[in-house]
């Protein structure tokens, strides 16, 4: 079973646009969708939710005001600025080190559980999907993205499926680490502007040094002639191919509005690069 | 004033709301807080003054001392220190994992032999200097690094504010964006009228609600029926503070580098709309 990971370092260049495209094209995949902060995929494919799991993140902590000698230590010690002058716990600023709960000396403080999201299995046209959502302000999306990743592949075995195609968080932190660790190889999207291209670079030193193939995707390459002459000059350089080139398209934009993927688009020039994507990927995988 | 310009998934616009915003504010500062993909500069082209690098510290063993009783390793609550007794073999080992460590201080501070030290790890570099625009600070974390919030932290103390301040956050609803709208007077959330977008703004709008901050919405890349965010708006009370329409010349202008403001045209007047409202807020 082979692993595939979409990702972008900016967000919004349709990394989930791709993935979801991939997801319509492959045969006998299963689906992770790894943006557990801002997770799109779902809306694509559609999901019947049959598995509803919680994710249990750091414990917060929290003060009882009744039994708080008003010391000052829990302050002294704490070094995220998650206690307030009036002796309170901001939760959203505290990182679960439990110091203040070790120094105080009237046993005021205790640590809460924090349920800080859910995961999912659902069945979609398309396969099996396991999906993911953290609250806000939650750290830990890198272990959720890790359980996101076992339970995807404990499902491709059982079915015997040959791919797992992740559509993978934005960024270069510590979530998009735990989408690219052991992958066999990383799509990475782009698009022709300067913030994109300078994120492609990043993550591809990200990449690098995982020590993962990766491949290009110039989307809406037709935006501006420059700068995707640019990016096909920074790939040859760096022995990197380029998947495919997709337009920008009325048409692809429809479907996304639609909820639909991309490949259904009215767009014969847009769906041919997809399917040329996909078999891109194909090719690199069997060699 | 600071005022945060956030958006629950990337490459809705956030940046280019930002850029433009701070530009036509005369005096203004910005601080670029996306610190795994710092772009602002891209667009403003910030004399750069000033470089720092960021640090954490880490616990080392001081030369002696330790008695390798493992306490530290027990009270790490991120599992960030291993610890094997010693032996009549030879002495024990203390191994410290400086990616799982949160510069907490609790091994350090808890340590019965006062056996463990403070060592500097840099994990990035915050930047001030000068644009034509005003101040521009920007944080850079390293390549590997995980400790946005923190690099964040520093970031926004070192930051050189002016009376309206505008700060590009971290796209998503991640603990880096909470830390960065954490003390901001106003959150533009920006999106864009997809499913995605709607999706997207839902969280954002949580995370701010949580955070308590006041906030309106800007729609980016409007294609005249916004029905989808509109809708949404109505339903929860959310001011709507500006659409931009889509324009193809726009978009070339924007993946080119260029500030949409800068042009005199009709581009200039949606940002000095929004500036204005912004401020009265
Ligand atoms: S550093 Fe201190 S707490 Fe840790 S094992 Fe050594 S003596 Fe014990
Ligand atoms: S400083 Fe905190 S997180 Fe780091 S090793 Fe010590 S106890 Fe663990």
């Amino acid at each position: 079973m082979k692993q595939i990971v979409v990702i972008s370092g900016k967000g919004g260049t349709g990394k989930t646009v791709v993935s979801g495209a991939l997801a319509a094209l492959a045969q006998d995949k299963v689906m992770a969708d790894c943006d557990v902060d801002a997770p799109n995929l779902h809306l694509l494919i559609g999901a019947e939710y049959l598995e509803e799991n919680l994710f249990y993140g750091g414990q917060k902590a929290f003060i009882d005001t009744e039994v708080c000698v008003k010391c000052g230590k829990c302050l002294e010690v704490c070094r995220f600025g998650s206690i307030t002058a009036e002796f309170r716990v901001k939760q959203q600023l505290c990182e679960s080190c439990g110091y203040c709960l070790m120094v105080c000396p009237a046993g005021a403080i205790g640590m809460d559980k924090n349920p800080a999201g859910k995961w999912f299995v659902s069945k979609t046209a398309y396969g099996t999907l396991v999906h993911a959502r953290l609250e806000p302000g939650e750290d830990n999306s890198g272990k959720l993205v890790a359980i996101v990743r076992k339970a995807a592949k404990e499902k491709a075995e059982q079915e015997g499926a040959k791919y797992v195609i992740i559509d993978g968080p934005p960024g270069t932190g510590c979530p998009v680490m735990a989408a690219l660790s052991g992958v066999d190889t990383a799509l990475v999207v782009t698009e022709p502007g300067l913030s994109a291209i300078h994120d492609m670079k990043r993550v591809l030193e990200l990449t690098d040094r995982f020590k993962i193939g990766a491949m290009a995707v110039i989307n809406k390459y037709d935006i501006s002639a420059d700068n995707s002459s640019a990016i096909r000059r920074f790939c040859a350089d760096k022995g990197i191919d380029i998947a495919g080139e997709i337009p920008f398209s009325a048409e692809i934009y429809g479907c996304v509005m639609k909820g639909r993927p991309a490949v259904e688009a009215r767009d014969a020039n847009g769906v041919e690069q997809m399917k040329k994507i996909w078999n891109n990927i194909k090719k690199r995988l069997q060699t | 004033m600071k005022i945060a310009i956030a958006s629950g998934k990337g490459g809705t616009g956030k940046t280019t709301v930002a850029v433009n915003l701070a530009a036509v504010i005369q005096g203004s500062c910005l601080i670029d807080c996306d610190v795994e993909e710092p772009n602002a500069a891209l667009y403003l082209n910030p004399k750069i003054e000033e470089i720092n690098k960021v640090e954490l510290p880490v616990p080392r063993l001081k030369e002696d001392g330790c008695s390798y009783c493992g306490l530290c390793a027990r009270l790490c609550a991120f599992g960030a220190i291993s610890v094997l007794p010693g032996s009549a073999a030879g002495k024990g080992t203390l191994l410290v994992f400086d990616h799982l460590c949160k510069s907490c201080g609790v091994c350090m501070g808890l340590c019965p032999e006062r056996a463990l030290k403070e060592e500097l790890r840099a994990i990035g570099t915050v930047e001030t200097g000068n644009s034509c625009y005003g101040t521009f600070a920007r944080g850079q974390l390293d390549i590997g690094e995980v400790a946005a919030p923190a690099l964040i932290r520093v970031l926004k103390q070192k930051a050189i504010y002016a009376p309206v301040t505008i700060i590009d956050a971290p796209p998503g609803t991640s603990c880096a964006m909470i830390n960065t709208i954490n003390g901001v007077d106003l959150c533009v959330l920006v999106t864009e009228p997809t499913p995605f977008g709607l999706n997207d703004l839902k969280l954002a709008v949580e995370a701010v609600r949580k955070a308590s901050i006041p906030f309106c919405v800007v729609i980016n890349r409007s294609m005249g029926d916004d029905e989808i965010i509109e809708q949404y708006c109505r339903a929860e009370g959310a001011e709507i503070a500006a659409k931009i329409p889509f324009n193809m010349e726009m978009a070339r202008r924007s993946s080119e580098g260029g500030l949409l403001c800068a042009t005199g045209t009709v581009f200039r007047d949606y940002f000095t709309h929004l500036a204005e409202k912004v401020q009265k807020t």
